[in-house]
């Protein structure tokens, strides 16, 4: 075995790979259960990757045959259903799981210097997510599918006088049609992958480059024993390859739990309306995109206040709003950068701004002249999405002042495990 | 790295010779295979713009309204998009005077519609409208909300009309479309024309105003 080894060292760093990635890298010895989540992700991307690529044996991207090759993969292809299910369960996961992931980060201060460009990887990575769960939402030729991507094209619509020549080229046609779903099949199995691939591997480059934050925010190489190891330091493997084994094993249950027994998560990880084919000619009565884009989606249709500017104004919000996740780093203006060091002001902004997203994102599923929301208010649905569009916007514009008038606490020179 | 190079270039014969020639030559090398570069993507850009045959798919389609009663809407597919005939009664023709103050073009001076239905009702024939079915807002197909009061699928206040559920833009019995809602212009007229009372050629003007 060793022989092998040395016969491939010679020829290729294998050895010094896996020391420098695995066996000798060192991750600080704080984490906690909310470090668990760049591992799953990597494990959902897995999961989409090897579902895909059997789903693709039997899917015809082709508007004619596409809504019933997607039936007969639910009902003719030996264990179809459970791979189609696995892929649809495992993108909505993948979501929680990245949402999650990135709330680790603005609770510890992870896009913090030296992190800027890591998490600049991962908002392209975010970003790249989203494009690759949209066209792949097209491929069943629902109505839903078929109405979602007309109404997401026709935003490039609003920019002026490129915006109309922009989306038919997007769509290959006047209207979404046979040509738009055969390239987003190309984009959804092979672009996009690819482009995922690739960052998530210049992710892990970049991570292992600057080292792992940790909850309380403390550099772990700025005090290294005489080895020159960090001192709160371990080895990612075996320490954390067993952790994130057992969270892995977890996470599972629960994504299997709900493939075999939740797989429409009550419409809202496949929408009753895709139950249908397309209908060019009418326009599903709730048409709602899937839950991991409502609250974007919430910021889109909540501006209303811009007279003949509201389409646009829409449009720019929606996409400032992303946007503004890649500023962070340097809208942060904090001493410090983990919330246990940090200041009531800072902690109340954070709390408010999950409150708001997860708001957004609740009236994005809803009818916006409805009182879905705290109904005794009277308030309708996108006058309240507008208190939340103002409230997303604040807490980005408004965190080189509240951070920096926050009052922090002294950050320990070593970590611990709890605070 | 920099000792690296600084080791190649001192076993150059002569490092320091034809150094803007040299430069002149680099540039002018990364500047064709730029311009090469550009040209080779002008294919491939180009093949995703709409095909012949998409092009094609436009022919003007037929509509016998002859079955239509007064009141009822019915919809066929013309260039992929829906297109709407609605026979108005007195009553919805009667509504678009009242909501004039709430409508953001009135007029239809920044809208679409051919010459012949540039007009306050929006329609060549008074009790005829004809519509593009696409919200001009993001491209949904609005529905029809001709229910008022309790039965609305808007608000109670609602006077009827057409309603976007994307996105809540609301349109009047002549599409046109209410101020303080996310669709910019009132909802496209396509070109038609009458071949007798009870059939409409939508895709084609009527011969006159051709």
């Amino acid at each position: 075995m060793s022989k092998v080894v040395g016969w491939i060292d010679e020829r290729f760093p294998l050895t010094k790979v896996l020391k420098e990635h695995v066996t000798e890298y060192y991750a600080p010895k704080n984490f906690n259960i909310w470090y668990i989540f760049g591992a799953l992700a990597l494990l959902c991307l897995v999961n989409q990757i090897l579902t895909g690529i059997f789903l693709t044996m039997h899917y015809k991207p082709d508007a004619a045959s596409a809504f019933a090759s997607v039936e007969y993969i639910m009902r003719d292809v030996p264990f179809g259903w459970l791979i189609r299910y696995m892929h649809s369960t495992g993108a909505s996961l993948f979501f929680v799981v990245i949402y999650l992931h990135m709330f680790r980060g603005l609770m510890y201060g992870s896009y913090r210097s030296p992190r800027e460009l890591l998490w600049i990887i991962g908002c392209l990575i975010y970003l790249m997510l989203m494009a690759e769960a949209f066209m792949g939402y097209l491929l069943p030729w629902g109505d839903m599918s078929y109405w979602g991507a007309q109404v997401i094209i026709s935003l490039f619509g609003a920019i002026p006088f490129i915006g109309e020549g922009l989306s038919e080229w997007i769509r290959g046609d006047f209207v979404v049609s046979d040509a738009t779903l055969n390239r987003f099949f190309a984009f959804h199995v092979i672009l996009l992958p690819l482009i995922l691939a690739g960052l998530v591997y210049v992710h892990i480059v970049a991570l292992h480059k600057v080292g792992s934050n940790n909850p309380d925010g403390i550099e772990i190489k700025a005090n290294k024993n005489s080895a020159g190891t960090p001192r709160d330091g371990i080895p990612f493997h075996p320490y954390y390859t067993v952790k994130d084994s057992f969270f892995a094993v977890a996470f599972l249950m629960i994504f299997f739990a709900i493939v075999f027994f939740l797989p429409e998560m009550g419409g809202l990880f496949l929408e009753k309306d895709n139950f249908a084919p397309a209908n060019i000619l009418k326009t599903p009565p709730d048409i709602v995109p899937l839950w991991y884009f409502t609250p974007f989606y919430s910021i889109l249709r909540a501006v209303t206040f811009l007279g003949d500017y509201s389409k646009l104004g829409g449009v720019l919000s929606m996409g400032a709003a992303i946007f503004l996740l890649f500023a962070l780093p340097w809208l942060d203006r904090s001493p410090v950068k983990s919330i246990r060091y940090r200041g009531g002001l800072y902690k109340a902004a954070l709390v408010i701004f999950v409150i708001a997203f997860v708001s957004l994102g609740f009236l994005g599923l809803k009818h916006p002249d409805h009182y879905d929301y705290l109904p005794f208010l009277g308030l309708k649905n996108v006058t309240w999405a507008q208190i939340y569009y103002f409230i997303y916007f604040a807490f980005f514009l408004l965190m080189p002042i509240y951070t920096k008038l926050d009052k922090t606490k002294p950050v320990p020179d070593r970590v611990r495990y709890s605070h | 790295m920099s000792n690296d190079t600084n080791t190649k270039r001192e076993g150059l014969v002569n490092p320091g010779q034809d150094t803007p020639r040299r430069r002149f030559l680099r540039r002018l090398g990364l500047g064709m295979g730029a311009v090469g570069g550009a040209a080779t993507a002008v294919p491939f850009v180009a093949s995703m713009t709409p095909s012949a045959r998409a092009k094609a798919a436009g022919a003007p389609v037929e509509i016998d309204i002859s079955e239509l009663q007064p009141g009822e809407m019915t919809t066929v597919a013309w260039r992929g998009k829906p297109v709407w005939v609605l026979r108005r009664t007195p009553e919805m023709l009667a509504t678009l005077k009242k909501i004039e103050g709430e409508i953001s073009d009135p007029a239809s001076e920044k809208s679409i519609q051919p010459q012949y239905a540039s007009n306050e009702l929006r329609s060549a024939r008074e009790d005829i409208l004809v519509l593009e079915g696409v919200c001009t807002h993001l491209g949904c197909a609005p529905i029809t909300a001709f229910d008022t009061g309790e039965e609305s699928v808007v608000d109670k206040d609602w006077i009827g009309g057409f309603f976007c559920p994307c996105h809540g833009s609301k349109f009047d019995f002549a599409g046109r479309v209410y101020k303080g809602v996310p669709a910019p212009t009132n909802l496209p007229v396509p070109p038609h024309r009458f071949v007798t009372d009870n059939l409409i050629i939508v895709g084609e003007d009527p011969e006159e105003s051709a």
